[in-house]
């Protein structure tokens, strides 16, 4: 495939992308700059003492998006980027992130991504982030992404976050800190195969009266595949949080799912539940008499849970 | 036409137990009938139903369909060829819409107002549960709605309908005998519907019943409603309690 259409190809599967993106963009690529745009309510600036950006988002900036997609193409990459987003009061703003690693090399390429938000009082992001791998080269592909973020009072921040393939090895972290009346959603989907190692450590915590935390993990195992989550929930005050941990394990794939709730204040309900278990007999039998095969039975029933 | 010939099935051997569940079963029925299998808790008439839907492989016996030996037929393929089965126990999928679900069954895209009609005729408000997923959320009449509701989707020559009316309050249920009569009427299909429904028995052309893994009558309802009784009577005695 030529670069371009390597380039093409990864944009849409990371950050749905077709064209350039409306809106304010910064596309980095094999550790560069590929292209950046600033609109009237949305900056993006580069640090000058490491390498990353810094995002700023207006008081009172309504249904914008940012896309901050990330590519490696070239095999040999290893990068660790720091992105700070500063969203600003009343806001209601979808970032999406997301990076794509083509790796036809033997050299193994990694993105590390620190992504660090504080969000205003009463903003509401969304933030989109999808990883995948591809490449039929003997390079490891790599990305351990980090996230920490505040939420000031009556903010919301929604997760959504995707590993949706050819990912060798995650190591993915998230601390979430929620002031008062600020709610959390966190949607995390992750597939995982071959000799794939994935470990996802969640904390949200809940400092605020009226805060509340929503995590729901999904998660398909398959070959030789590892997984290994630490969902976890703090309640510091009068609140609310639910952990929901469902995956489906296939092969000789290994699940490891730990989830935690810890109440320090009288006023705090958590719950946590986990499910771990192979696909039922009878789900598959159920769509193979409305006419599916055994094959798409078990792929219906894989994307209807990681969607 | 649907055919069994000599259907016998024991139970698995990997179970460590030993039993007949279904006992040398032959029965014909013809095309375009209305037939409800009735007979004790116990009895074979679920593991009838799935033998013909090969979701259970007999020990020995043949089914024919239009005449076409489908014994060696997967659940698939059986579905190709024009059998379509509601579980009497459905099982719950996450993150399948109601609608999904539908399309899937009917194998092509559907419209709202296709959804919608689909599932009137089970008694449940489209817009409530088009977009509501399959999953241990729907309660277990809601459950039983849907999946009567993907069946009438797939609309194939031979439906069967295993319990259809469980765990369904009374208002559903009138609409449901209802829809019962008016596919049968408006589609022309071999209707199977295992019930021990009054009502669903009496609207049927022929009455099956099903004791003891064996075929142990056969007849018009007013012919063997009063035989149920009797059937009952001895299958509680086999069970050992005082009748
Ligand atoms: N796989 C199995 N292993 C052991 N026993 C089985 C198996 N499948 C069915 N049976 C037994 O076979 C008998 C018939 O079961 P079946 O489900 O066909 O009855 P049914 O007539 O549908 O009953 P109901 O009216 O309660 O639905 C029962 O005694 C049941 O316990
Ligand atoms: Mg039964």
């Amino acid at each position: 495939m030529a670069q371009n259409d390597i380039r093409k190809d990864l944009l849409k599967k990371i950050a749905d992308l077709h064209e350039v993106p409306e809106g304010a963009y910064n596309i980095r690529e094999n550790s560069g700059l590929a292209g950046r745009r600033n609109t009237e309510y949305i900056t993006i600036e580069t640090k000058t003492d490491k390498p990353g950006i810094n995002i700023y988002v207006k008081d009172g900036t309504q249904n914008k998006s940012v896309h901050i997609p990330v590519l490696i193409t070239q095999t040999g990459i290893t990068e660790m980027v720091y992105n700070d987003f500063f969203i600003g009061e009343d806001c209601d703003v979808l970032i999406v992130a997301g990076c794509g690693i083509h790796n036809e090399g033997d050299e193994k390429s990694a993105h590390d991504g620190i992504h660090s938000f504080e969000i205003g009082k009463n903003s509401r992001v969304r933030y989109i982030e999808k990883h995948y791998g591809e490449g039929k080269g003997t390079g490891e592909r790599i990305m351990n992404p980090e996230m920490t973020a505040h939420l000031s009072e009556g903010a919301t921040l929604e997760v959504e976050s995707v590993q949706i393939g050819g990912i060798d090895s995650t190591n993915r972290k998230t601390v979430i800190t929620a002031d008062e009346n600020a709610k959390v959603l966190i949607q995390e989907r992750i597939m995982s195969d071959g000799k794939q190692d994935v470990v996802s450590d969640t904390e949200v915590i809940l400092n605020g009266n009226g805060s509340s935390a929503q995590i729901n993990s999904r998660s398909v195992a398959k070959g030789e595949s590892t997984q290994l989550f630490y969902p976890k929930l703090t309640g510091n005050a009068d609140c609310f949080g639910h952990v929901q941990c469902d995956s489906i394990i296939m092969d000789n794939a290994k699940i490891r799912s730990i989830p935690e709730i810890c109440a320090n204040s009288v006023d705090a309900r958590l719950v946590h539940e986990a499910a771990i278990g192979k696909i039922a007999g009878d789900q598959i039998l159920k769509l193979m008499t409305l006419g599916l095969t055994a094959e798409e039975a078990e792929e219906k029933i894989l994307a209807g849970l990681l969607k | 036409m649907l055919r069994l010939e000599n259907i016998t099935f024991k139970i698995p051997a990997e179970t460590g137990k030993t039993g007949t569940i279904l006992d040398d079963i032959s029965l014909e029925i013809p095309d375009g009938k209305y037939i409800v299998i009735t007979g004790p808790n116990g009895g074979g008439k679920t593991t009838l139903a799935k033998v013909i839907m090969g979701l259970v492989t007999p020990d020995s016996g043949r089914i024919f369909l239009d005449g076409m030996n489908i014994t060696p037929l997967d659940v698939t393929a059986r579905a190709a060829a024009g059998i379509s089965y509601g579980f009497q126990q459905p099982p719950r999928f996450k993150g399948i819409t109601v609608k999904e679900l539908l399309q899937i069954a009917a194998q092509k895209k559907l419209s709202r107002d296709e959804c919608c009609s689909y599932l009137t005729k089970v008694g449940l408000c489209a817009s409530d549960y088009l977009n509501r997923e399959v999953d241990t959320s729907l309660s277990g009449g809601e459950m039983k709605r849907i999946e009567i509701a993907t069946i009438l989707a797939k609309n194939t020559p031979v439906m069967i309908f295993d319990e259809p009316e469980a765990g369904i309050d009374l208002w559903s249920f009138h609409r449901l005998t209802k829809t019962f009569r008016e596919i049968h009427e408006s589609t022309g299909c071999t209707l199977i519907i295992i019930s021990h429904q009054e009502r669903i028995i009496s609207q049927a052309d022929e009455v099956l019943l099903i004791a003891d893994g064996k075929l142990s009558g056969r007849g018009l309802p007013e012919e063997i409603l009063p035989q149920i009784d009797g059937i009952y009577e001895r299958a509680c005695c086999k069970l050992g309690a005082e009748c």
